[in-house]
């Protein structure tokens, strides 16, 4: 049911063409209005390869909604793909042709393998030279769901309409599943730490986003011995869909793993999922930690003794920087959770197991975590709450000012972000979280007290 | 122009106006077609995206200080209100004032397009004015919510005694134009028919309309206007509830960019008297005069503006006189908006610069008073022609283009374009702000601004080497024109 949704903090789901922007080679081709694409695109960090303002688009206008945008559809894929030199091609649609019935499986399938060749030879080009250009299609209607179910569709699609299961496993090929490109400040960073640590446990790493990887990275898919998917809830029906079809069996981790203690937790589990060696983890750990701790322990006295970071913080964010920012400032810095705000409207029935994670914190510790996505409730919790001190806030734009009223140290982590450009930084593994620490000590010496 | 402000509804700029977006020809033909009537824009058989009319609507009405926007639709189409939140800050700050305008949407879903929602709307219309006490409401409806049918009017009817503050429906279906400064029209009309309000009597003002987008020069056209004896009261960036109600009292009404302020400037005038300046825009010298002179005549200020305009070319001409030697012989292609690039193309010719193409991402046959474009009068006039099209930002023709023609430089003032260019090896000069070539000043800067592009193209010809064009070879050596289809 419609609801009230005061400042908002996720896309609808046709958010999803950033998944596909993500994949490289990859290119949307979207089934809707003439400024969706525009609207749910980033202004920043949008320019690849491809960028939003070139994603083919039927355009719909009046006439398409009366009469249908099949036609339309058609002729914006066959010359896109003429046009477009991609990989990878992802029919998106968008809430009109999904309300009024367009039947867009109908128009793709036009386009497979064999309708490619009849085509490409009708126009006498030589059999010897055809090269097949891969077609799907996903549903991501904005009122389907966020962009974060939208992500989902895209994963969904490509196992449903181009993986093939196979028996041929390659040893220690593992797939790595996180969280939603581009709503993801640190997506790009976040899952090259991930394969980093992998790799030095001895896995081969697989990925699908990001520079240098792409259609052969979706081809490997099927090969991989296990699916590892590091995210609260986001994929979860992915891997589900993949060990069904493909046969891939998944371990999920919940909690993106952000400083030492988190990433030699996670070291360890995936370890012991890979079956890999128990000493030559614990080698890894240590060398990762010894570095760590030679930071830490350099910088202890800032922590320390500085008059403006207090105990206390709140952490206003999707599941996945909620609950891994909760567990880092917690286990790692010995700082206290006050509540928790979990803002990408998890669906219900994943809530009771990422509640549950908050509750595994060092020393007994419980982190109340909530899941709302009325910021006007949230900031007035935030305000009501005794930080018992200046409060530290991490969260998206909207937190700023509120945080400067409450004379608190803010960080922006969520989306919308403005307050922080982001190459391809990261805040996944034990470098992250020594990133995470400086961005908040940077905040925090910008004043005395 | 009639207009109905009792209706919440705008025609369309194509219904209006008869406004196109696909078209390839010469600045000439453009002009001749629309002046016999005979102009019919072409639609494509393949585009790529563009922009969505309520960004532009909403852009405007969001800006107004401490009101609220209701966004009826799923939550991609209200995720403006993210980008909205940060310019209301970040804007009221740099004037130091305060906006707590509040943009939110009602995240609708599969359920809300089967069994209709206007009563949570109409509860979350409730619930905004119960926590923010906003000066005036829109209630803005989506594609989905335009296409089942949902009656935003009757809802925004409803409550209106209850809100007990100015507010309108704003219709906003994406797909009703493929003009998105339609979105402008909506704005000014929702603005018209819910805050504005007919002049006082007895209230003699020297204020004077002044639409714009993000005043970045506001104090220095205070300080020119402050000559004059006038005051500009800046649209809609800033403007509060308040100010906005007495628009109608203004000596005139100007804007910087036709297509945004002419629907408010045309109602204004034809409503409640108050004169719109219809000159070519500020752009440039000659633009900058003829639109100081047009202010003179519709407000009875001519002598003190000569006077101004004599002691600013003494400082500036003999500078941009100079830069000019340096930007003589360039050629350029330029895609911005109608409102831009006719004036624009003008102040190339003035700098010596060639325009070799020209793309105006939609054009509007008649102005609301019947007339052709100044901007484009202005050029025939004075003998200057172009290879020109129309498109709504379709970025493969536009790399088409820069690829046949290899100019020295692409000017554009949209989002997403320039960097386009770029890769294509082709120094690009973004012009954003909406004053970068306002006045003798602005247009100086703007002259070193395209000399400093071409001086040093490290930047573009670094990145150019390095990138691949995601363009097919086939596409390069199609027609520019490849996918336009006869209008039916």
């Amino acid at each position: 049911m419609a609801k009230l949704l005061d400042k908002q903090r996720y896309k609808c789901a046709l958010g999803a063409m950033q998944t596909v922007q993500a994949i490289t080679r990859a290119i949307p081709i979207l089934h809707s209005g003439p400024g969706c694409a525009q609207k749910l695109s980033d202004s920043t960090g949008g320019s690849g390869y491809f960028s939003p303002n070139i994603f083919p688009c039927t355009s719909i206008n009046e006439k398409d909604v009366v009469f249908g945008g099949v036609k339309k559809l058609h002729s914006t894929i066959d010359n896109a793909l003429k046009v477009i030199d991609a990989d990878l091609y992802v029919v998106l649609t968008g809430c009109i042709p999904e309300i009024v019935g367009d039947d867009t499986q109908e128009v793709v399938s036009e386009f497979d393998r064999i309708s490619q060749q009849e085509r490409f030879e009708e126009a006498g080009g030589d059999p010897g030279k055809f090269v097949y250009k891969p077609l799907i299609y996903a549903s991501t209607a904005g009122f389907k769901g966020n962009n974060y179910k939208g992500h989902e569709q895209i994963i969904d699609a490509i196992t449903d309409q181009y993986l093939k299961r196979s028996d041929d496993r390659q040893k220690g090929l593992v797939n790595i599943w996180a969280d939603v490109p581009y709503q993801d400040l640190f997506w790009l960073g976040n899952i090259r730490e991930l394969e980093k640590l992998l790799s030095e446990i001895g896995l081969i790493p697989n990925t699908i986003f990001g520079y240098n990887r792409g259609i052969e990275n979706i081809d490997k898919i099927p090969h991989a011995e296990f699916n590892l998917l590091v995210s609260p809830w986001v994929s979860v029906r992915n891997m589900k869909k993949m060990e069904k079809k493909l046969g891939i069996p998944y371990l999920h981790y919940p909690t993106l793993p952000i400083g030492a203690y988190e990433t030699s937790k996670f070291l360890r589990e995936v370890g012991a999922f890979a079956g890999v060696d128990e000493q030559k983890i614990q080698k890894v750990i240590e060398e990762h930690e010894n570095y760590y701790y030679y930071l830490i322990e350099r910088y202890a006295d800032l922590f320390l003794e500085n008059r403006v970071i207090n105990k206390e913080f709140s952490v206003i964010a999707d599941a996945q920087y909620a609950l891994g920012i909760t567990k880092f400032l917690a286990n790692d810095l010995g700082l206290i959770p006050a509540k928790q705000f979990i803002t990408d409207d998890t669906p219900k029935e994943y809530q009771a197991a990422v509640r549950e994670e908050f509750k595994k914190l060092n020393y007994g510790l419980q982190a109340d975590a909530v899941f709302e996505t009325d910021s006007y409730r949230i900031h007035n919790e935030i305000r009501e709450h005794d930080y018992h001190g200046y409060p530290l806030i991490l969260g998206s734009y909207y937190e700023k000012e509120l945080t400067e009223s409450l004379k608190g140290n803010y960080l922006n982590i969520a989306w919308p972000v403005q307050d922080k450009v982001v190459f391809d930084d990261f805040y996944a593994g034990y470098t992250g979280g020594i990133r995470l620490i400086e961005d908040i000590y940077t905040v925090a010496v910008q004043r005395f007290n | 122009m009639a207009v109905n402000l009792n209706n919440s509804n705008v025609a369309t700029r194509e219904n209006r106006i008869g406004s196109i977006t696909g078209y390839i020809g010469s600045l000439s033909d453009l002009a001749s077609q629309s002046e016999c009537g005979t102009l019919k824009g072409c639609s494509r058989c393949f585009s790529q995206s563009s922009t969505c009319l309520s960004s532009c609507a909403l852009g405007q009405l969001s800006a107004i200080r401490d009101v609220a926007i209701i966004h009826h639709g799923p939550a991609g189409c209200s995720v403006l209100s993210a980008n909205a939140y940060y310019l209301d800050k970040v804007m009221a700050k740099k004037r130091g004032v305060t906006n707590d305008t509040v943009y939110v949407g009602t995240d609708m879903n599969e359920n809300d397009t089967i069994f209709g929602s206007t009563e949570s709307l109409r509860s979350i219309i409730i619930e905004v004015n119960r926590r923010y006490s906003p000066k005036a409401i829109f209630v803005t409806s989506s594609c989905a919510t335009g296409i089942i049918g949902e009656d935003i009017d009757s809802v925004v009817d409803d409550v209106r005694d209850e809100v007990n503050v100015p507010i309108a429906a704003v219709h906003c279906e994406g797909f009703k134009s493929r003009i998105w400064a339609t979105g402008f029209d909506i704005a000014d009309h929702a603005v018209l028919s819910s805050i504005v309000q007919p002049p006082r009597e007895n209230v003699k003002s020297n204020k004077i309309n002044f639409k714009n987008f993000y005043e970045s020069a506001r104090p220095e056209i205070i300080e020119m206007f402050r000559q004059f004896d006038l005051e500009p009261v800046f649209l809609y960036c800033n403007s509060t509830v308040e100010e906005l109600s007495h628009i109608s009292e203004s000596a005139a009404t100007t804007c910087i960019c036709g297509t945004l302020g002419n629907y408010l400037g045309n109602v204004l005038e034809e409503k409640y008297g108050v004169p719109y300046v219809r000159s070519i825009n500020q752009c440039g010298i000659t633009g900058f005069e003829t639109w100081l002179r047009s202010i003179g005549m519709a407000t009875g200020r001519s002598e003190k503006i000569e006077k101004y305009i004599e002691e600013q070319r003494a400082v500036y001409m003999p500078q941009i006189e100079e830069v000019k030697k340096e930007l003589k012989g360039l050629r350029a292609v330029i895609g911005m908006g109608p409102g831009y690039t006719f004036e624009v193309s003008r102040v190339l010719n003035e700098l010596g610069i060639e325009v070799v193409w020209a793309l105006a991402w939609h054009y509007d046959k008649k102005y609301e008073n019947g007339d052709v474009p100044p901007s484009m009068k202005y050029l025939l006039d004075n003998d200057i022609d172009f290879e020109a099209s129309v498109a709504d930002q379709q970025n493969f023709e536009v790399m088409n283009i820069l690829h046949k023609y290899q100019p020295d430089l692409y000017l554009s003032r949209h989002p997403g374009s320039t960097v386009w260019a770029i890769k294509n090896g082709t120094p690009a000069v973004y012009v954003a702000d909406e004053y970068m070539i306002f006045g003798y000043k602005h247009t100086l800067e703007f002259a070193y601004a395209i000399l400093n592009s071409i001086r040093n193209r490290s930047f573009e010809q670094n990145l150019a080497k390095r990138v691949k064009l995601p363009y097919t070879d086939w596409w390069y050596k199609q027609d520019v024109g490849t996918f336009l289809e006869e209008a039916k």
